[in-house]
């Protein structure tokens, strides 16, 4: 049985939300982030000893360009019993998203000439800032935050990249960028901010590879 | 020759010039030469130093005007010149005097609005001493309609300021608003803040908030977990508790809106101190709660109860704890949802509006649903911005902008508690 959902009902609301990270995920780069604008229609299919599936229509927007939206179809189904399987995602973006390969052929080859290695921290910081030259280190992160929410998405969880703590530059002989993220997800069901180390590669025209993710221990004292 | 009676002329004038101190009945002229000649008359003028003519635009070409500050003196004469050579010229500015005393006039009253606000700027976040300072600086500013009161302490003894706006009467009927529950939400002490210099300000000269504050009084506490917030400053900035103790835990703090006696024990929060919505040992065992709790009994005629969250743009009235409808379901929706046109019309904010039960989950011992079933019909929380790009890291150029759209959606909902009494 299928059930329209009104748009602003918490189960699309995090249907959506975890659609719009997947699709961050395998579209975006240090050029560009996918962010979602709002929830069209949505409607769920109960399937029996399978799960639940949900029925999306988005809007995105490019996080550089507010005016800039895409509507987009999405499919999230979510599995039943075993929590340890993430969520299945589909999506279609319709028309075309901004090119973005003067912009990423910018970055890789500004990180490629770096005589040190790339170290930073808080970003943003207290007071949101993010300088211009940390933010696509910043949308970098969020896309890779976009494989590490997908893989840990339940239909009881709606997660944000909070902020990014501390990120590393290591060295690689190959064409590769490699950076070692500490990143903080805020999961809006709990409210807990869960520290989150993940290991981001990428090339111009390659879509953005997590190698190595793992949960942190929150500090007792913090 | 025509050109020596010229210089006659002046030169008669030149005494009568003399000792200008001021620029009254100077004037500014615009001259638009249409060929070289006129261009040379302009500048055989210029030679004319005793004239004491001052050209902001030289004669050089034909192609560009000439202005030219003429003493007042000299008016009369320099356009009769101009007319007789039939030399076209438009007036910039018909008494310099004016315009001097305009500008000297606008500088004092800037200099004066920086020194009587201290230049608190609004648009950036403060330290918990720097909001306390602003908050002192606004009762004493506004001594005619601001009061500060201190409705109790946190748990580590700060003073939970509360501003009244009134203009008298007796334990009037009474809007309650809180901001910073949440300490990692700065956006929302940040335009608390704010909205509460509008207020002030905007009393005697807004049609709506002037009656507002001459039938009913407005209650505001910009920071009401000041011992969270401190924290978020010096040591975690995703700290949202309170800093209690927890027996038997090494883990710090409640979550203080999941501590009203509301459902409390109920599904929606946490019953470990560890976790970020820990309801507390009890309802009200947090004395940031129970301070509230006890202002608002014991005023007992609190008509509205306003709380502020960030983030996610929403506008939610009960219930959390359970996810039935509220009896006055309807007129909340509808309220609601004028409240968040309001607040789209000023920057196309969009705020999603719903009970928090339907909107973002199920949560017991929320603040709002206390205060609905307490009897205070109008019981809102809002989630300001955004939606989760920077989350609780809002950029400070957010700030205002975020306090302006919210204030709008505020009065839409003052003004309804106005009209309709219960």
């Amino acid at each position: 049985a299928v059930m329209e959902l009104p748009p602003s009902h918490y189960a699309a609301a995090r249907a959506a939300a975890l659609a719009a990270h997947y699709a961050c995920y395998r579209r975006g780069s240090p050029g560009r982030g996918l962010a979602l604008r709002a929830v069209r229609r949505a409607s769920r299919q109960d399937i029996d000893d399978v799960g639940h599936k949900y029925y999306l229509e988005l809007v995105l927007e490019d996080v550089l360009d507010k005016d800039s939206t895409v509507n987009c179809t999405a499919e999230v189904l979510y599995h039943l019993g075993n929590k340890n399987i993430a969520p299945d995602v589909q999506f279609t973006i319709e028309g075309e998203l901004k090119n973005t390969d003067e912009a990423d052929n910018v970055f890789y080859n500004r990180i490629k000439s770096l005589e040190k290695e790339l170290v930073a921290e808080k970003i943003p910081d207290s007071h949101g800032n993010v300088p211009p030259e940390m933010e696509p280190i910043r949308l970098l992160a969020w896309a890779a935050s976009g494989y590490v929410i997908w893989q840990n998405s339940t239909e009881n969880t709606i997660f944000q990249l909070a902020q990014i703590k501390h990120v590393k530059q290591v060295k690689r002989i190959d064409e590769y960028l490699e950076f070692d993220y500490m990143i903080l997800l805020h999961e809006m069901v709990s409210q807990e901010i869960i520290p989150w180390q993940m290991t981001v590669l990428w090339h111009p025209q390659h879509t953005v590879q997590v190698t190595e993710d793992s949960r942190q221990p929150k500090h007792a004292s913090e | 020759t025509p050109n020596m009676k010229l210089i006659l002329i002046f030169s008669a004038l030149f005494g009568a010039s003399l000792c200008l101190e001021t620029f009254v009945g100077d004037q500014v002229l615009r001259i638009k030469t249409r060929n070289e000649e006129e261009v040379k008359k302009l500048q055989l003028l210029e030679s004319l130093e005793h004239l004491e003519l001052d050209f902001w635009i030289n004669p050089s070409t034909p192609a560009l005007p000439v202005d030219v500050r003429i003493p007042a003196n000299s008016v009369q004469a320099v356009k009769a010149f101009l007319e007789s050579h039939g030399i076209e010229y438009s007036i910039l500015i018909e008494d310099l005097q004016v315009v001097l005393d305009k500008e000297k006039q606008d500088m004092a009253c800037s200099q004066q609005k920086e020194r009587s606000s201290n230049s608190f700027n609004y648009g950036t976040y403060h330290s918990l001493d720097s909001i306390y300072a602003e908050l002192d600086h606004l009762a004493s500013e506004y001594s005619n309609i601001v009061s500060k009161l201190q409705i109790g302490k946190s748990y580590e003894k700060r003073p939970l300021y509360v501003l009244k706006f009134s203009t008298g009467g007796s334990n009037r009927p009474a809007i309650w608003i809180d901001a910073g529950i949440h300490s990692r939400e700065w956006v929302t002490q940040a335009s608390a803040v704010w909205i509460a210099k509008k207020i002030a300000s905007d009393y005697g000269k807004d049609l709506s908030i002037t009656s507002l504050l001459n039938k009913m009084d407005i209650f505001l506490l910009p920071v009401t977990n000041p011992d969270g917030y401190v924290f978020t400053h010096t040591t975690n900035r995703m700290w949202r508790k309170t800093r209690s103790k927890n027996q038997g835990s090494p883990c710090v703090g409640v979550d203080p809106n999941r501590n009203w006696d509301a459902g409390f024990g109920g599904p929606g929060a946490s019953s470990n101190p560890c976790s970020d919505s820990y309801r507390g040992p009890s309802a009200n065992s947090e004395v940031e709660v129970k301070s509230v709790v006890n202002f608002i009994k014991n005023h007992g005629n609190i008509q509205a109860f306003l709380t502020f969250h960030s983030y996610s743009q929403l506008l939610m009235y009960p219930y959390g704890y359970k996810c039935t409808e509220p009896a006055d379901y309807a007129e909340l929706d509808a309220l609601g949802r004028a409240a968040a046109s309001s607040i789209r019309s000023l920057y196309g904010t969009t705020f999603t509006v719903g009970s928090i039960c339907s909107t973002i989950y199920q949560a017991s011992g929320g603040s709002i649903d206390w205060s609905y079933d307490y009897g205070i019909k109008y019981s809102f929380a809002f989630e300001l911005r955004d939606t989760g790009r920077y989350g609780f890291l809002l950029p400070a150029s957010q700030i205002i902008p975020t306090a302006e759209e919210t204030w709008l959606g505020l009065k839409k909902i003052m003004e309804h508690v106005r009209d309709n009494p219960y």
